[in-house]
């Protein structure tokens, strides 16, 4: 069902590659502004779903809408319309804090007075005052990993799609980074987040496991222990996991 | 267009700020052309040479100073005894002996002929090959000189012209190679590196993301590098001019036009090299072994081409380079136009719409 509320809408989604099926036939959908959480082991097929929902794989059956946009047609009004953060880092460590700023609000097309504006709004709020001009190279792993954040929802996006974005950051920083996106979220951005941390699967509204290429299990992080009788994310996940046929990539 | 001109902007950021490698991109077509200028020449000039004269006459004496006074030689030894000539060749004092036999005036004047022997090293078979040359047309030139007065019964007279470069200087054949060289450096080497910088970093997948289409990335890319490279083209045209006085013949406008073609041609080849790779190192490989070995082996601009085996010469049909370095001594050098090199300009504009259109191909198949 898409209501005026539903920021994702997948119904039986599916992508082959040749005899292999990557993605068997998922069906979800995500409010706007909610936390989701979609969880998965390696290779179960989460990053081949995710770059469909993007805009960057044309799916091989099923239907799905992004922002109220068709995945299969109108993956320009997509892309348009959700920001994206990956594992690997993602900013220019040659460029400035702000050059880098400039550069990603640019190929969104952001006029210069919305640039100079909300940049200066920005720095205020991160602390990055100080450090506007200097290289991203020098700054410390947790800071480069908010400032991605920020950078990925500078245009103002209604999704932001985050892979795996805490990857190799200490605690104290994957805690203030999880402030960011609620913080995000309240703002009425919708998220989509791969973790590998059963944690942070905790911190999200609802939470999807996939397995061998479908969703096993979908519900808030408390039900889902609940239908499992275990006490944590953790318990949950292996359970599921543990019947997994396919090898992890 | 706003952000096209991000990219380009951000291009920029990447480029000037890495200062090493803009100073080896800017200043390599500098240096290249003052090494070939200067260092690396396969002309002939002041070689050192050694007389063993067995006859020591007057005739003997005039053409050993023929021979010290020509720009080609200098003699640096006078031998007594074939020994020393060995011993001076193994030394590396000298490049070519000039052997009079002892009754060398005697035979001029009674038999009319005389015989000398020039013994060269031939370790360096064109140098060898060169400087005999050089040597025996001096010889016939004193011999048509004392002959002048007698009348002999049948003459033939070789007059030469050397058309284009009559001073025969290497400037004339290095200076297309060397701007077929550093276009084709910076523009497939450092395109595929810059694309591939970005696949390996991950920014490229945020770039695929985003609303920017495929094509304005690419064409991004590439226009920083076809500025460099127009700087590039002009410093080496200055130089040449101004510094190694190689006049340039034709029209300049039809010079840099093919130039450009070349860039874009090389500029293409670097992106489909970046569709097919995924690290920076493989990118180099490829760059280096599948367009930059070949330029210089195959263009014609170190090895005449005509004197390949078959093989490498059809080969060499598929190296844009030799399809510029063709272009640019006939519009440079000769002075000749459009109507002369339209088959060549045809050729490559050939190559960079297949090399652009495998690209885009692969660029999709990427996507998919």
């Amino acid at each position: 069902m898409i209501t005026d509320n539903t920021a994702i809408y997948a119904e039986s989604l599916t992508k082959r590659f040749g005899d292999f099926t990557a993605v068997d036939a998922i069906s979800f959908d995500v409010k706007k502004g909610e936390i989701f959480g979609f969880l998965g082991a390696n290779g179960a097929g989460k990053t081949t779903a995710m770059r469909m929902l993007c805009g960057l794989s044309i799916p091989t059956s099923g239907k799905a809408s992004v922002a109220g946009f068709d995945v299969y047609k109108q993956t320009e009004q997509i892309k348009r319309n959700i920001g994206y953060m990956s594992q690997k880092f993602s900013l220019y460590e040659d460029l400035t804090v702000r050059e880098n700023i400039r550069f990603y609000a640019g190929i969104y097309g952001k006029s210069d007075a919305f640039i100079k504006e909300k940049t200066a709004f920005l720095l205020r709020e991160l602390h990055l005052e100080a450090e506007e001009n200097k290289l991203v190279r020098s700054l410390p792993l947790g800071w480069k990993q908010k400032l991605a954040f920020s950078v990925a929802i500078f245009h103002e996006p209604e999704i932001v799609f985050l892979d795996e974005p805490t990857g190799g950051v200490d605690p104290v920083t994957r805690r203030e980074f999880w402030n960011m996106i609620y913080k995000a979220a309240e703002s009425g951005i919708t998220i989509f987040v791969t973790t590998h941390y059963m944690d942070e699967a905790e911190y999200c509204n609802r939470v999807s496991i996939m397995v061998d290429g479908r969703i096993d299990a979908l519900d808030t992080p408390g039900q889902l222990k609940k239908t499992f009788n275990v006490s944590s994310m953790d318990e949950v996940f292996l359970k599921l996991a543990r019947q997994a046929k396919r090898s992890g990539d | 267009m706003k952000q096209f001109t991000s990219f380009v902007r951000k291009e920029f950021h990447h480029i000037l700020r890495d200062k090493r490698t803009l100073f080896i991109l800017l200043g390599m077509p500098i240096m290249q052309i003052l090494i070939f200028g200067f260092a690396l020449t396969n002309e002939v000039k002041n070689s050192q040479i050694a007389i063993f004269d067995q006859s020591n006459d007057l005739s003997t004496q005039a053409l050993s100073s023929e021979l010290d006074a020509s720009r080609y030689f200098d003699i640096v030894q006078y031998i007594h005894s074939y020994n020393e000539i060995e011993a001076a060749f193994k030394k590396g004092d000298i490049k070519m002996a000039v052997v009079f036999p002892a009754n060398f005036a005697n035979d001029l004047d009674h038999f009319n002929t005389a015989q000398v022997q020039l013994i060269a090293d031939a370790s360096d078979p064109n140098v060898a090959n060169t400087l005999t040359n050089y040597a025996t047309a001096i010889i016939l030139d004193y011999q048509d000189r004392i002959t002048n007065n007698r009348r002999l019964p049948y003459t033939i007279n070789t007059e030469m012209r050397m058309l284009y470069n009559p001073q025969l200087k290497g400037a004339y054949s290095f200076v297309p190679g060397v701007m077929a060289m550093v276009l084709m450096l910076v523009c497939t080497l450092m395109t595929a590196i810059t694309i591939v910088r970005e696949k390996e970093l991950g920014t490229m997948e945020i770039m695929l993301v985003s609303p920017m289409q495929p094509f304005k990335i690419v064409a991004a890319k590439a226009v920083p590098y076809l500025l460099l490279s127009i700087v590039n083209i002009t410093s080496i045209l200055l130089l040449s001019v101004f510094v190694l006085d190689v006049p340039i013949n034709g029209s300049l406008l039809l010079l840099i036009f093919e130039s450009i073609l070349f860039t874009l041609t090389c500029l293409a080849f670097g992106l489909l090299i970046s569709t097919r790779t995924d690290s920076q190192q493989t990118a180099m490989f490829i760059a280096l072994t599948g367009m930059f070995l070949p330029t210089i082996m195959l263009s014609g601009f170190m090895f005449p081409i005509e004197n390949m085996p078959l093989p490498l010469r059809i080969i060499s049909n598929v190296v844009p380079a030799k399809w510029f370095y063709y272009i640019v001594k006939e519009v440079m050098i000769k002075g000749l136009g459009i109507t002369s090199v339209w088959k060549e300009t045809l050729i490559l504009f050939g190559m960079l719409l297949l090399l652009l259109g495998l690209s885009i191909r692969n660029f999709k198949i990427r996507l998919a």
